[in-house]
């Protein structure tokens, strides 16, 4: 059935400054973009053009203009453009609607209606360049109190045995993105930049591939519910163990990494046939309740000898304070929440758009429900699902995080312009594909020196606003609510998040 | 009821002047000294807080838990009364003495008790913890009455006014101690009311206070998870309530605790010998979230001695100095050397290390 459905975007080229240099033809992993030997031009393809803005970032004559595309629909509030195209496409297809990227529908962003504190005359703010300000944090479980007894030199020495724990130098880690929805080179970047700045990054349910080992110091391997690539070898390579239960952008939801996306290597690192779809349940089918869970997170351990956090990562949804408490008493060591803005390689449109909670009020929530219950040092949490910026960091941490994950925005800094076709594979920035000329866009070396500038970026930006808090250290603002005022948010948001609206 | 027992406000930041005086080998002093040295500090209050802490004070009740409470009246006193009796054994009280002062107004109805606590009531509770949990209910519930101090042989006197007022209002000369704390207070945002005044107690903890704790919230958060209530939105509060934690509670040496509240810097523990980093690493995994930030010189008595701490990097100003069995913790040098000229020690601590002086253990 031919589509009817009009095209997105309009591709304009300046003839004028046309070279006829033919390489944006070549830049469109869309195929978008033809060159005309009977008009001699560069003839577009508008219904291809997912205005990833390759093109346009490699013409060297800046020629090209991407557009909105100027064809409009009678307006109408109710069934808008995109309703209609959606309506559409279904009609066409008769299929569910896929798309990636998280949820990009005008939902308030709680982070946005958050302001922080400063210090003025009776509190003195901190000068970052001047003085030491600290963002180290260990993830994994914590004691209640600690003992200590005196040696016979009348030198204090600790008593109580810690659990594992994990060290980070910056609160924000890489989140998941496994090999084969992302490339090689993204995963490479990821990992460097991770031992780079003292953190950590995410296989992913994709396995580890073998010349990643050497990161293992950096890595949180994932066990997830389609059990890709996971053997003894494969959880000691890492320096956490990650059970995915669920991810923001569609929670309730398994995986499904397109036969498309499983060439030789990564049909290796999964353990599974070239060329054959990957699909990981949404249940883990050995997980059907509580004691399931607790069994598995206790067979890791074993597997690993006791010598690393495990972690449970969830999606945000309506009872999570609850579900973090069960997930708590189970045993994890990590609680990583993913909130509803989460990105993704593909998810059903329906469930990405309408499915879960921001992450801002699953997180106030959680962190309250395990003071509560006196379990808040058992575990530490992680979250992520919609940080965009070094701010949001800082008022994650304020709400109640000891860290946050960075996926879309970790993708941003590689060159991503969130187009939002990573299920298609045919990325042209390099990054959510497996195709070889699209793969080698992307140097490992730069990306991971871009993510390192990121993160060097955020951590200076942290430590200026924690020195205006008056604050040099990290823990002193993890759950320090008080630094925090809410404008324009209801009282009933304000009383979850904490948090006293501004002015007070 | 009136205003100034019992203010549910904002929190309260404050400038200030502290003071401290110990006699290590357990001898009592007058308050004469700690009064002339709190007073030439005048500068630093404002007139909207002054108060002390005198630890020896009531020998013939030394087992006995001496509440020092304020009323807003009789009706007041009567109901608390009658709450205490069903809950502790009372000893005896009486009034405590006062003096008219022309600058001090609006004086609350000043009782103090001697109670002990039956048995039977416990539960297996620990005692303290039983003491921790009425004087806290008490303080938060009760409209009318504020346990201002509830440890034992020892009291907190506090009010609004400045502090050398406050000590000739309370008559603290006719005291005697082996260790006396004293606060001159400078808020700058609230007004001052006589339960916010310094020293903030807890069973003996006592806490003089100069600075502001930017962790509150997360302190507060801490603590609530063990239990305290912190209604009086006061930053000091929260700094006995910590030592009471780490200190009585988890029994915690003493410079393990000052080591979790103003811990090194990282960079400073990554140098250290294995052991000792090892140590210092567990403090800050275990107790990040009792880290005290922000500027803050405190004073804590107890019945054992009198801590000094200053922040982590020192941002507010304080001095210690030795003469003899005699510890001295002040704001200014000028606070010491106008009680002791000559003193065989004197400097500055740096910033987060403890200056800890206990009473030898062989003194009553």
């Amino acid at each position: 059935m031919p589509s009817t459905v009009p095209p997105e975007f309009s591709v304009n080229i300046d003839e004028k400054k046309c070279a006829r240099c033919k390489k944006c033809t070549i830049e469109c992993g869309f195929g978008a973009l033809a060159y005309s030997n009977e008009f001699d031009c560069i003839l577009a393809d508008d219904s291809k053009c997912v205005a990833c803005l390759r093109c346009v970032a490699m013409c060297p004559r800046r020629a090209i203009r991407i557009e909105r595309s100027p064809l409009t629909f009678k307006h109408n509030d109710n069934f808008t453009d995109e309703i209609r195209k959606n309506i559409y496409k279904q009609a066409e297809t008769g299929g569910i609607l896929l798309t990636a990227m998280g949820c990009d529908k005008p939902y308030p962003i709680i982070w946005d209606h958050l302001l922080i504190d400063a210090c003025q005359v009776t509190n003195p703010s901190i000068d970052p360049l001047r003085e030491p300000m600290e963002l180290r944090t260990y993830l994994g479980k914590k004691p209640d109190r600690l003992e200590f007894d005196v040696d016979e030199n009348g030198e204090i020495r600790l008593k109580t045995e810690l659990a594992p724990n994990v060290r980070l130098d910056v609160p924000i880690i890489f989140g998941a993105m496994s090999y084969g929805a992302v490339s090689y080179n993204v995963q490479k970047s990821l990992m460097m930049a991770a031992m780079q700045n003292g953190t950590l990054m995410n296989t992913g349910e994709g396995g580890l591939h073998r010349d990643f080992y050497k990161y293992k110091d950096h890595v949180i391997v994932q066990c997830a519910s389609g059990r890709f690539g996971v053997h003894a070898e494969y959880l000691n390579a890492g320096a956490v163990v990650e059970i995915k239960i669920g991810q923001g952008a569609k929670p309730g939801i398994g995986g499904h990494l397109p036969g498309e996306k499983i060439d030789a290597e990564v049909a290796k690192t999964r353990m599974i046939p070239v060329g054959t779809d990957a699909l990981s349940p949404a249940p883990h089918h050995d997980i059907y309740s509580i004691e399931d869970l607790s069994q598995l997170i206790y067979a890791l351990k074993e597997a690993t000898e006791y010598k690393k956090p495990v972690s449970v990562k969830v999606a945000a949804v309506h009872n999570i304070a609850a579900i973090c408490s069960g997930i708590v008493r189970a045993g994890a060591d990590i609680v990583t929440i993913d909130g509803f803005r989460g990105g993704t390689g593909a998810a059903p449109r329906v469930i990405r758009d309408n499915v879960g909670i921001p992450i801002e009020l699953a997180l106030a929530a959680v962190d309250d429900r395990l003071r509560q219950e006196g379990i808040r040092n058992q575990a530490s949490l992680v979250v992520g699902g919609g940080i965009r910026q070094s701010a949001d960091v800082i008022k994650a941490i304020a709400l109640g995080a000891d860290a946050v994950m960075i996926g879309t925005a970790a993708l941003v800094a590689l060159g991503c312009r969130i187009c939002q076709k990573c299920n298609t594979g045919n990325c042209s920035w390099g990054i959510a594909t497996q195709k070889p000329h699209l793969v080698s866009r992307l140097d490992p070396e730069v990306g991971a020196q871009r993510l390192t500038n990121l993160l060097s970026a955020w951590s200076h930006e942290i430590q200026e606003v924690l020195g205006a808090l008056g604050i040099n250290s990290i823990e002193s603002l993890r759950g320090n609510r008080e630094r925090l005022r809410g404008i324009g948010l209801d009282e009933k948001t304000l009383e979850i998040l904490g948090i006293k609206p501004a002015g007070r | 009821m009136r205003s100034d027992t019992k203010v549910r406000r904002e929190r309260n930041p404050s400038g200030c002047a502290i003071m401290g005086i110990l006699n290590k080998k357990g001898k009592r002093i007058d308050g004469t000294r700690i009064i002339k040295s709190i007073a030439l500090m005048h500068d630093r209050s404002n007139g909207l807080g002054g108060g002390f802490a005198a630890y020896g004070i009531y020998p013939r009740y030394k087992d006995y838990y001496a509440f020092h409470v304020m009323f807003d009246d009789e009706k007041c006193k009567t109901r608390l009364e009658e709450y205490l009796a069903e809950r502790f054994i009372v000893e005896r009280d009486e009034k405590i003495p006062t003096a008219k002062v022309e600058s001090i107004t609006k004086a609350p109805l000043l009782w103090r008790y001697f109670v002990r606590v039956d048995d039977s009531k416990l539960d297996d509770k620990p005692e303290d913890d039983y003491v921790v949990e009425h004087v806290m209910g008490i303080n938060s519930n009760f409209d009318g009455a504020f346990i201002s101090s509830s440890g034992k042989n020892m009291g907190g006197f506090k009010g609004v006014g400045y502090p050398e007022d406050i000590a000739r209002f309370y008559r603290l000369d006719g005291y005697k101690a082996y260790l006396w704390t004293a606060h001159g207070r400078f808020p700058t945002n609230t007004p001052g009311w006589w339960g916010g005044a310094h020293p903030m107690t807890l069973l003996d903890w006592s806490v003089v206070h100069n600075g502001e704790i930017s962790s509150y919230g997360i302190n507060k958060r801490y603590l609530e998870m063990f239990g305290y209530r912190l209604e009086l939105l006061t930053d000091t509060e929260v700094i006995a309530y910590l030592f009471d934690l780490l200190v009585r509670r988890h029994k915690l040496p003493i410079e393990v605790a000052t080591g979790a509240l103003a811990p090194p810097f990282w960079k400073d523990v990554d140098r250290m010998p294995a052991n000792r980093k090892k140590v210092y690493e567990a403090i800050r995994m275990a107790y990040g979230s009792a880290l005290m930030n922000g500027p803050f010189a405190i004073i804590v008595g107890f019945n054992r001695g009198m801590i000094g701490l200053n922040d982590r990097i020192k941002l507010r100003p304080m001095m210690a100095a030795k003469k003899g069995d005699f510890l001295y913790i002040s704001s200014e040098e000028a606070g010491i050397r106008i009680i002791e000229p000559e003193p065989d020690e004197v400097w500055a601590p740096k910033a987060g290390t403890p200056v800890i002086g206990l009473v030898e253990e062989d003194v009553e």
